[in-house]
C-alpha cells in the first residue's frame, strides 16, 4: 500500500490536518500511524500540538453534513484557548482516530461535549500544558492564564504551547478530574460559528467521497438481483466482451463489473446478461399492516401496571385507535460511492460510512484479512440521515478491488441505492385508553408492531445489509418469543412509551407523565425488506402515533391541547418546551375544533412534543396548516419549535439542523412512502419515491432555544423531525375534523378522512 | 476532443456518448457537478451551457461542441466568491452541500435571464432541484438576497 505521503503527492484525498500530522510523524516515528497505537485512554491519541503551535484533534465522530466538525473544532479551541483557525480536526480514520463506534443516534454531542471523549482530552491537554508551563516558568499553576496558545504568568513571563510540547508526546492519560471550561467562561463555544466547510462547498471545491481519486483506479458497478430473495443461476460474460478490459466479478450471489472508465462500467452493468432464480412472493402492500399483526413476533413489555384491562373494562367509554406508518427511505441525494485499494496484505477504503471502525472489521472479515491490516478513512458523502448505502458500497468496493487487484471506485446507481437500502421501519400502533370523570386519562394501553430485518452491520454482521446477504452472510436472527415482565428500569430509547405515562418499572417511575395505569407491549416481526436506523428511528413513528392519539383523547375531553398535555406531564423540562413553543406561537387556549372553517381554505393548528429517547433532548412544536376542502391538499404555513438540548455549542448549527429536520419531517408526513409489487420495491427513483423539491412553498420556521445551564449537553439533530408529522396531523384535525391515522397525508387520504363513508 | 470549461480549454479522451458529468469528474477532475441519480431527476450534476442549466449526467459529451461549460467552480473561487456564492456563505445555506450545483447554478441562470424574477418564478425554476437535507428556507433566502443586491448593483 502506498504511504499517506505518496498518496497525497498524487493529489489524492483527505488533506485535513495532514501538515500537522506529518510533523508529528517526523518528530516521533510511527506515532498514531496505525490503529494499534491508538489508546483512547491516552491524550496523545486525541490531540497533537505541532511544532508550529497548531492543534490537531482526532475524533471518532464525523461530519455527515450535520455540522459536528465545526462544533468539535469549537470545543477544542475553547478548551485549549486558541482561535478556531489553529485547530485541525481529523475525523474517523481507523489508523489515526480513537474508536467511537458509529456517528449516529444524536450521540455525538452527549459523547464528545460532556465529561468524556474529545472534551475530556482537550481539558486534560489544557491542564497538562498549564502544569508544564508552571514548572518551566517557576510559578504556581493557579497564577497562569492562557491567551491564544500562550501561557502567561502574572508577572508577564510567557511560554507557548509549541515551546512546551510542540511536536512531542504529552505522555499523559486522560484525566477524569480535568475541569472543562464552564459555560460562563466560554468565548468560542455557545457562539454561532459559520460551518467551516461553507466556502469550499459553495465553490465546488469540497471533497466528497465521490471525488476521491487513487492512482491506477478502475471503475465499478454492481448488478443486483431483480427481487428480494433471488439467487444467482448464471452470468454470461460474453455479453460484455465488446467492452475492452471489462472484468466480471462473481462471489456467491454478488455480481459486479470493473472497467476502465465510468461510462464503460455503466454500459457493462446494463449489458451484462445475468440469470436469477426467483425469490418468494412479497406480502401485498395493500394489506401489509394486517400481515404485520399476524406474523410471529418477538415481544417486549416496557411497562405493565397489570390493571389496564380492568380499568378499561370498567370505564364508560374506551377510546381506541390504530395508527400505521409506512416504510420510508433515507433517499440520500447521492447514490452511494466508495473507493477501495485492496492489496495482498493490506486494504484501504475511503468511505462515507457513519461507522469507520465497525466497517473496518466487517471488511476485514469479508476480505479474510487481519483486522489491523485494513484502514477505513471517512470521507463525507451526501447527507445520509442514518444507514443509507454507504456501508454496503464500501463492502462491495473492497470485494471488487480484491478480485481485480487494483483500486476500484464503486458508484451505485439510483436503483441500487433505493431498491436495496435499509428502510425506515413500517409500524402499527394500537391504543386503548379511557378518561376519568375529571376529564383526565385514567388508563392507557398501547401495543405496537415493528417490521425488522438486518440493521447496522456493527463489527461482525455483514448480513445485516444487502452486500453481506449476497456474499452469503445471514442477518441478525429475530427469534419470536413472548414478553417477560418489565425489569430493571424504564427503557424508552424508541419513544414507544408515551410521555404521559408514569413509566413505572419495579416501583421506580422513569416516565415523563402521571398516568399510572399503563401497559406498553412491542411486537417485532420479520420484515420482507432490510430495515435500519432512519433519522429518528422508531421515535418518529411512535411519536406520530402517541401524540396524535393524545390529541384524540384531548378532543374527547373537550380540552385545550397544550393544557391537556401539561396536565398529564410531570417532567419539568418537557413541560418547559411545551410552554415555550405555545408562548412563541401565541397559542390561544381553545378546545380542538371538529367542524372546521366554512370556506375552501380551512386553517388549523396542532401541537406535539417529545423527550427524545427518554432523556436525550426535548422538543415541542406548534404547526399551522391550511387544508384545501376541494383538493385535500395540506400546506403547512408556519412552525414554531422550542428545543432544549442543554448547553448549545453552535447555535447556528442547531438552528440549521432544526429547520432541516422540521422540513424533512414535513416531507415524510406529506409525500414519502415506499411502494412495492408482488416481487420488488417499485419506488426506486425520484419519480416513484416522492420528496418535496425546492419549488415547494415553504412554511416559516421560528426556533426558540430553552437553554438550561449546568446540565449535560444533549442531542439536537433528531428532536425537531420527530414531532413534525404528529403536529401536522393534529393541525389537520383542528382544521377539518378529519383524523389522519396513517402517513403520508396525501390529498386522497385527507379527502377520504374528511368524508367518511364516501369513496374517494 | 477539446472542451471549454470554466474559461479553460481541455483536451480529453472520451467516447462521444460518455455523459458530460463523467468527463468533468474523471478527465478534468472537477468536484462541483456530482452524480446523484444519473437520470436528470435531482440536479446534483447541473452545469450551465449556452445560458441554460443542463443535467450533465444525461448529456453526451459530443453534444457540447465548442460552447463553454460553466460548473460551480466556474462562478467564483474561495478567495473571490461570486456574489451568489457569497450570499449562500452568509446565509449558511447548506447542510451536506451535495445539491449545491443544482441550487446555485439554477438560481444564477434564472436571474441572468430575468433579473427581476419574483420569488415564485425563482421557486418554479428550482422545481427539478432536490435537497434532501431540506436547507430550503436558507437557500431561498440567500437567492433573494443575491437578487436584491444584483438589482442595486446594476447601473441604471
Amino acid at each position: 500500500m502506498q504511504s499517506r505521503r505518496e498518496f497525497l503527492a498524487h493529489g489524492g484525498a483527505l488533506v485535513v490536518g495532514f501538515s500537522a500530522f506529518s510533523q508529528s510523524v517526523e518528530a516521533q516515528g510511527p506515532f498514531d500511524t496505525h490503529s494499534s497505537h491508538i489508546d483512547p485512554k491516552k491524550l496523545d491519541s486525541w490531540l497533537v500540538v505541532g511544532a508550529d503551535g497548531s492543534i490537531t484533534a482526532h475524533t471518532g465522530k464525523c461530519d455527515l453534513g450535520q455540522g459536528i466538525a465545526t462544533a468539535q473544532t469549537q470545543l477544542v479551541a475553547e478548551e485549549l484557548c486558541v482561535p478556531i483557525a489553529r485547530v485541525k480536526l481529523i475525523q474517523c480514520d481507523t489508523d489515526i482516530t480513537p474508536d467511537q463506534g458509529t456517528t449516529s443516534g444524536s450521540q455525538s454531542t452527549p459523547t464528545n461535549f460532556n465529561a468524556q471523549g474529545l472534551a475530556l482530552a482537550a481539558a486534560t491537554a489544557r491542564e497538562g500544558l498549564l502544569h508544564l508551563a508552571a514548572a518551566k516558568l517557576g510559578v504556581p499553576g493557579g497564577e497562569l492564564s492562557v491567551v491564544d496558545g500562550q501561557v502567561r504568568s502574572a508577572t508577564g513571563q510567557s511560554v507557548s504551547y509549541a515551546e512546551l510540547v510542540g511536536g512531542k508526546h504529552f505522555n499523559l492519560p486522560l484525566d477524569v478530574k480535568a475541569k472543562r471550561r464552564t459555560h460562563d467562561q466560554w468565548s468560542v463555544l455557545g457562539k454561532p460559528v459559520a460551518s467551516l466547510d461553507r466556502t469550499a462547498l459553495m465553490t465546488g471545491q469540497f471533497e466528497f467521497v465521490h471525488s476521491v481519486k487513487v492512482p491506477g483506479m478502475l471503475h465499478g458497478r454492481v448488478i443486483r438481483p431483480p427481487e428480494m430473495g433471488a439467487t444467482l443461476v448464471s452470468v454470461d460474460r460474453s455479453s460484455v466482451q465488446n467492452i475492452p478490459n471489462v472484468k466480471v466479478v462473481v462471489r456467491k450471489n454478488f455480481v459486479g463489473i470493473v472497467a476502465e472508465t465510468q461510462h464503460q462500467a455503466a454500459m457493462a452493468a446494463r449489458q451484462l446478461r445475468v440469470r436469477w432464480n426467483r425469490g418468494p412472493a412479497l406480502p401485498a402492500q395493500r394489506t401489509f399492516f394486517e400481515y404485520m399483526q399476524k406474523e410471529p413476533s418477538r415481544d417486549t413489555l416496557s411497562v405493565d401496571s397489570g390493571d389496564t384491562a380492568g380499568a378499561l373494562a370498567g370505564a364508560g367509554k374506551v377510546m381506541r385507535a390504530r395508527y400505521t406508518y409506512p416504510y420510508q427511505m433515507h433517499g440520500s441525494l447521492a447514490a452511494s460511492c466508495a473507493v477501495a485499494d485492496v492489496q495482498a496484505q493490506k486494504a484501504t477504503v475511503w468511505s462515507a460510512t457513519q461507522s469507520a471502525y465497525p466497517t473496518r472489521n466487517v471488511i476485514a472479515s469479508v476480505l479474510k484479512l487481519p483486522v489491523d491490516s485494513v484502514r477505513v478513512i471517512f470521507v463525507r458523502g451526501s447527507g445520509c440521515y442514518g444507514l443509507n448505502g454507504a456501508d454496503a458500497v464500501s463492502f462491495d468496493a473492497a470485494v471488487l478491488s480484491q478480485a481485480v487487484g487494483r483500486p476500484v471506485r464503486l458508484q451505485f446507481s439510483r436503483q441500487d441505492e433505493m431498491m436495496w437500502e435499509n428502510l425506515g421501519a413500517a409500524c402499527v400502533v394500537e391504543h386503548r385508553a379511557a378518561l376519568a370523570a375529571d376529564g383526565k386519562i385514567m388508563a392507557w394501553d398501547r401495543e405496537n408492531w415493528v417490521a425488522s430485518l438486518g440493521n447496522r452491520p456493527g463489527y461482525d454482521r455483514p448480513g445485516n445489509v444487502v452486500s453481506g446477504m449476497l456474499l452469503g452472510y445471514e442477518p441478525e436472527l429475530l427469534k419470536p418469543g413472548p414478553a417477560r415482565p418489565p425489569s430493571g428500569e424504564l427503557r424508552n430509547r424508541s419513544n414507544h412509551v408515551p410521555p404521559y405515562l408514569a413509566g413505572c418499572v419495579e416501583g421506580k417511575c422513569g416516565g415523563n407523565g402521571v398516568i399510572r395505569s399503563e401497559r406498553v407491549l412491542t411486537h417485532t416481526m420479520k420484515s420482507p425488506f432490510f430495515t435500519g436506523p432512519l433519522r429518528s428511528p422508531l421515535r418518529i413513528q411512535n411519536t406520530f402515533a402517541s401524540e396524535c392519539f393524545m390529541d384524540e383523547l384531548c378532543a374527547q375531553a373537550n380540552a385545550d391541547p397544550v393544557d391537556f398535555r401539561i396536565a398529564h406531564l410531570k417532567d419539568e423540562r418537557l413541560i418547559a418546551v411545551v410552554r415555550a413553543a405555545a408562548k412563541a406561537a401565541n397559542w390561544h387556549t381553545h378546545p380542538l375544533r371538529r367542524a372546521g372553517d366554512a370556506g375552501r381554505k380551512m386553517m388549523g393548528r396542532g401541537v406535539a412534543c417529545v423527550d427524545y429517547e427518554g432523556g436525550n433532548g426535548y422538543a415541542a412544536i406548534v404547526a399551522d396548516v391550511e387544508v384545501d376542502r376541494e383538493s385535500g391538499i395540506v400546506r403547512p404555513t408556519r412552525f414554531v419549535v422550542a428545543i432544549d438540548c442543554g448547553p448549545i455549542s453552535n447555535p447556528d448549527g442547531v438552528r440549521n439542523q432544526t429547520e432541516g429536520g422540521i422540513l424533512q419531517g414535513m416531507s415524510r408526513a406529506l409525500v414519502e412512502e415506499v411502494t412495492w409489487d408482488e416481487r420488488r420495491i417499485t419506488s426506486t427513483d425520484w419519480v416513484t419515491y416522492r420528496s418535496l423539491y425546492l419549488d415547494y412553498e415553504m412554511p416559516t420556521i421560528e426556533c426558540v432555544f430553552v437553554e438550561p445551564k449546568g446540565v449535560p449537553a444533549l442531542g439536537a439533530g433528531e428532536t425537531a423531525i420527530t414531532v413534525a408529522p404528529a403536529a401536522i396531523g393534529n393541525a389537520i384535525f383542528d382544521a377539518t375534523g378529519a383524523r389522519m391515522r396513517t402517513l403520508p397525508f396525501t390529498p386522497v387520504r385527507v379527502l377520504a378522512a374528511m368524508r367518511p363513508g364516501e369513496t374517494a | 476532443m477539446t472542451l471549454l470549461v470554466n474559461g479553460r480549454r481541455h483536451t480529453v479522451r472520451a467516447e462521444p456518448d460518455t455523459p458530460l458529468l463523467f468527463v468533468l469528474n474523471d478527465e478534468i477532475g472537477l468536484r462541483g457537478p456530482r452524480f446523484g441519480c444519473g437520470m436528470a431527476q435531482c440536479g446534483s450534476c447541473t452545469v450551465i451551457l449556452r445560458g441554460q442549466v443542463v443535467r450533465s449526467c444525461v448529456m453526451p459529451v459530443k453534444a457540447v461542441g465548442q460552447d463553454e461549460v460553466t460548473t460551480l467552480e466556474g462562478l467564483g473561487t474561495p478567495d473571490q466568491l461570486h456574489p451568489l456564492q457569497q450570499a449562500f456563505v452568509d446565509e449558511g445555506a447548506a447542510q451536506c452541500g451535495f445539491c449545491l450545483s443544482g441550487v446555485i447554478l439554477t438560481a444564477k441562470a434564472i436571474l441572468d435571464a430575468k433579473p427581476d424574477a419574483s420569488d415564485e418564478e425563482i421557486r418554479m425554476a428550482l422545481g427539478g432541484v432536490l435537497c434532501r437535507c431540506f436547507a430550503h428556507v436558507r437557500m431561498l433566502r440567500a437567492i433573494r438576497k443575491y437578487a436584491e443586491g444584483r438589482k442595486h448593483a446594476v447601473p441604471a
